[in-house]
């Protein structure tokens, strides 16, 4: 199978690969470029421990192929952490406890992350169906909310 | 030197706070390493074919195109595997379940398995592989395998009074009394039956692993897994391999729920690797997970519970007939044990029947075989409250077991929590809250045996007096605070002095799973018993320094001081202090333990459900849930409402949508997160708990297991919650909307 080279900005940094035309975005960022925060539970885009933003949109990197992220900017849990510093739902979600294997939490703080930016105080209900397509199954989610909640919190008091 | 594990009722000063995980920065910033996640230069990609069919002949495998593939390195077929096993049954149906023998058992069952440069490669040679299979009669119900002229799986599964070929494998009586006496005796006798469909532990990680054998035979193992010692020594057996010439390493494990307790690719992928010569690192996918590992057991159960007019349960049976899958086990025997251990009663019998069918071998999943009884049982006991009037809480708090009660299953009970936990549910505000129209309110009990077994740890006093633990219990889902939170009490130093890992199997000795709710019970034994260990050199060391007998040196507050006439004015020497003097008072400082930690302290849970059940759609949501539960001490409370939160949840799950739905082909037909629908955050809402603290007296610390209990009453507290809501009796789980709404048309037929 041919190849494509692919040109694209991860966590604000330059990266180029070259791949399988079939080759979706998740095994790309795991294989290729070593990002193995950008974890896959299903391959079939219903879990949501792949999430990544694409040009700021939150997506299933199972569901992209890499031949469509050229000249594309991706932001993954890696390039949350900012001078050094955690960032607010980092933070929060170690202090809640809302984390117990962890396995999901790398796409659920991407999740979080967008829904924040977009609405920096949702509700419970919002909170909970912006995650809705990210499964955790260790936690029943409570902690999860909790510590989204306080994020939020946080980031408002910031930005006053 | 024997180390006294009775409980005494010490104030804590670290023990019991919300201190931040060891491993929580890595595994917010994606840098957690988990069992996909290891690279090993040359590495190959390990993939398996696996069978279409429920139950076929393998007439004949052809491999000789695959493997002239360019990049293919390695295929592995049964042929590959001689049997290593003897005369352990167990073992060669683990080897048979890993990779078909002469017949593929269930859809999903693996009959080849390729080595290749890279996924296309591998792929394309698994295409290749030609197959020529005889279709063979199956059976995936419970009910129907245990009829007469049901196709059979194995023929060495006989019959025990006919000694005839049958897919029963085990049948298992427990009980005391009789029971035909004790219902004479009742006023009211309820009798139902019950099905519970097959759920999955429904881990987000797949089983994924890193095998590297060299020709020497010795090699390694990284794989994700709730025991490396154990999966250590089941490869090593399968493949012919002296244990200490394999080292496994255990990954991150991302949620194991008692699948990741048995091998599934392991022993393949080393295989691979060995033939190759080469690292060889196997994926499942989620289809994989679903059709090839181990689910928990479909069941169906017949209830039978009879009670006098003042409530009083006078005799209760129970008969319970569990899948396990395509291999012979024990589940119905556990769910036997498990059926009425809530309860104090006098006439009771429970038989488990173990039933093989053509699905995948069953696997542990977080209180194994418990929920579906419960389900049961709890139900019956509403029916039983509701025809004397009572409140369903008041029944059972009537008939809950007690100190000194004789349980169902055997043994007498010590001081025990399922009476606390219902008193504390009848106070609970919950109980007083208001229900709305179409809503309804249940309450379950649930009970877990816990579990403790071998154990051991090594505590590392650092040369900055820092103190490295490490403990052979994967961390499954935030032990290593837990253990480092006992280390830091016992040596009287700040939590963050100490630094938790679990050790690989190359660096301690064997350690048994992370199951049974053991880890933070066992290992923390263990710990407690290291540090007193330690803290024995430690005041050697002083003793030597201040030259004064090891009997006038105590430790306190962290710091070694002397006592006695003439040793008042020594300043104390501080862990730190006699860290950095070791190189002149006798070397490294460390403690250990090697312990057996009996008497893991039984766990009981009370919960309460209140669910709204749309008439039109069928649908049920749980609007508000609360988890009542005995801990015997919460070393981090966060952690221990996780449990109980995350069981719960799973619960919920498997009482409203998680079913395998197998065709009429005996082929799965939802082996996807789409159709196999879990809980998603927008299902639930936030779930109480509340932590009752009753001391295991056989734990230092008092601590029991609490990882399980929480799966156990949700599918009776939700039974009973929607049969309020509707007005009609559930008996089958999943309460799915399709199935809320034949129920209610039935009613009214």
């Amino acid at each position: 199978m041919s190849g494509v080279h692919v040109s694209t900005t991860i966590n604000g940094d330059p990266v180029e690969f070259a791949c399988p035309q079939d080759e979706t975005l998740i095994n790309s960022l795991r294989d290729r470029v070593g990002l193995t925060g950008v974890k896959e539970g299903c391959g079939t885009g219903d879990c949501g421990a792949c999430s990544v933003t694409l040009d700021g949109r939150l997506v299933c990197s199972c569901l992209v192929l890499s031949a469509e992220v050229n000249g594309k900017e991706i932001a993954t849990v890696e390039g949350m952490v900012e001078d050094g510093k955690l960032h607010p739902l980092q933070q929060q979600f170690i202090e809640h406890a809302a984390l117990q294997c962890g396995i999901c939490t790398p796409g659920i703080l991407v999740a979080a992350k967008v829904l924040l930016e977009r609405n920096p105080n949702p509700s419970e209900e919002e909170i909970r169906y912006a995650l809705a397509g990210n499964l955790c199954r260790c936690t029943g989610y409570d902690k999860i909310v909790r510590a989204v909640q306080a994020a939020g919190k946080e980031m408002r008091k910031k930005s006053r | 030197m024997g180390h006294d594990s009775t409980y005494t009722n010490q104030k804590f000063k670290v023990v019991g706070t919300r201190v931040n995980r060891p491993d929580g920065v890595d595994k917010v910033t994606g840098r957690a390493k988990y069992g996909a996640d290891a690279y090993a230069p040359g590495q190959l990609v390990g993939l398996f074919l696996r069978s279409p069919h429920a139950h076929a002949k393998i007439k004949k495998i052809d491999v000789s195109k695959a493997e002239k593939l360019d990049g293919v390195k390695a295929i592995i077929t049964s042929a590959d595997l001689p049997d290593l096993t003897g005369d352990d049954r167990d073992l060669t149906d683990i080897l048979e379940n890993c990779m078909a023998r002469g017949r593929a058992l269930y859809d999903g069952h693996a009959v080849a398995a390729v080595a290749a440069i890279d996924m296309q490669t591998a792929k394309k040679a698994l295409k290749l592989i030609k197959i020529s299979y005889q279709k063979l009669p199956h059976v995936t119900d419970v009910d129907q395998a245990m009829e007469p002229g049901a196709p059979i799986i194995h023929d060495f599964v006989r019959d025990r009074k006919t000694g005839k070929p049958s897919n029963v494998c085990k049948i298992s009586q427990f009980g005391h009394g009789d029971v035909e006496a004790g219902f004479a005796e009742a006023d009211v006798i309820i009798e139902k039956t019950f099905k519970t469909e097959q759920t999955h532990q429904g881990y987000i990680e797949p089983h994924a692993c890193l095998a590297n054998i060299s020709s020497d035979n010795t090699g390694e193992l990284w794989v994700t897994t709730q025991g490396h010692f154990g999966f250590r020594s089941t490869c090593a057996e399968l493949l012919g391999m002296d244990v200490a010439k394999l080292k496994v390493t255990s990954s991150e494990i991302g949620g194991g729920f008692g699948g990741k307790t048995h091998v599934w690719i392991e022993p393949i992928a080393l295989a691979l690797s060995r033939k190759a010569n080469r690292p060889v690192k196997v994926v499942m996918s989620r289809d994989e997970v679903f059709r090839a590992s181990g689910p928990t057991s479909a069941t169906s159960i017949d209830v039978k519970i009879g009670a006098k007019k003042d409530g009083t349960i006078t005799g209760a049976t129970a008969d319970l007939r569990y899948t396990n899958g395509a291999f012979p086990g024990f589940w119905a025997m556990l769910g036997s044990m498990i059926s009425f251990a809530c309860y104090d009663i006098k006439h009771v019998k429970s038989i488990g029947y173990d039933v093989i069918v053509n699905r995948p071998k069953v696997a542990a999943y977080r209180a194994p075989s418990a929920p579906m009884p419960a389900f049961a049982i709890e139900s019956v006991m509403d029916l039983i409250a509701a025809e004397l009037k009572m409140k369903p809480i008041e029944l059972r708090i009537k008939n809950a077991a007690k100190e000194g009660t004789r349980a169902s299953y055997g043994p007498t009970y010590g001081p025990i929590g399922i009476g606390p936990t219902l008193d504390a549910a009848k106070n609970h505000p919950h109980m007083r809250a208001r229900l709305k129209k179409n809503q309804g309110r249940g309450v379950a009990c649930g009970f877990w045996f816990n579990f403790g077994g071998q154990t051991c740890v090594d505590l590392n006093i650092g040369i900055d007096g820092s103190v490295n633990l490490i403990v052979g219990t994967v961390d499954v889902g935030g032990s290593r605070a837990s253990l480092a939170l006992i280390a830091a009490e016992e040596l009287g130093i700040p939590y963050e002095q100490v630094r938790a890992n679990v050790g690989d199997t190359a660096s301690l000795g064997h350690n048994d799973m992370t199951d049974g709710s053991r880890g933070t019970f066992s290992s923390g034994m263990a710990t407690i018993f290291a540090a007193r260990n330690a803290i024995t050199v430690l005041r050697e060391r002083a003793a030597k320094t201040w030259d004064i007998p090891l009997e006038s040196v105590i430790w306190k507050e962290g710091a070694a001081r002397a006592t006695g006439k003439g040793n008042s004015n020594r300043p104390p020497l501080s862990l730190k202090e006699l860290a950095a003097s070791a190189p002149n008072t006798g070397g490294p400082i460390a403690g250990h333990n090697e312990v057996v930690a009996d008497n893991a302290g039984v766990s009981f849970a009370s919960h309460i459900c209140d669910v709204e059940v749309d008439p039109e759609t069928g649908v049920t949501k749980v609007i508000r849930y609360t988890v009542i539960q005995d801990a015997g001490k919460a070393v981090h409370p966060d952690y221990v409402e996780g449990q109980l939160q995350g069981g719960a949840a799973q619960g919920i799950g498997w009482a409203l949508n998680e079913e395998y739905v197998y065709g009429d082909d005996g082929c799965l037909q939802n082996p996807g997160f789409l159709d196999y629908r879990i809980p998603v955050c927008s299902d639930l809402p936030f779930i109480d708990t509340q932590i009752l603290e009753i001391p295991n007296p056989d734990h230092p610390y008092g601590i029991r297991g609490v990882g399980e209990t929480s799966i156990v009453p949700p599918l009776a507290a939700i039974g009973n919650a929607v049969s309020n809501a509707v007005g009609v009796r559930m008996n089958h789980t999943p309460m799915s909307p399709i199935r809320i709404l034949k129920a209610i048309e039935d009613s009214k037929a």
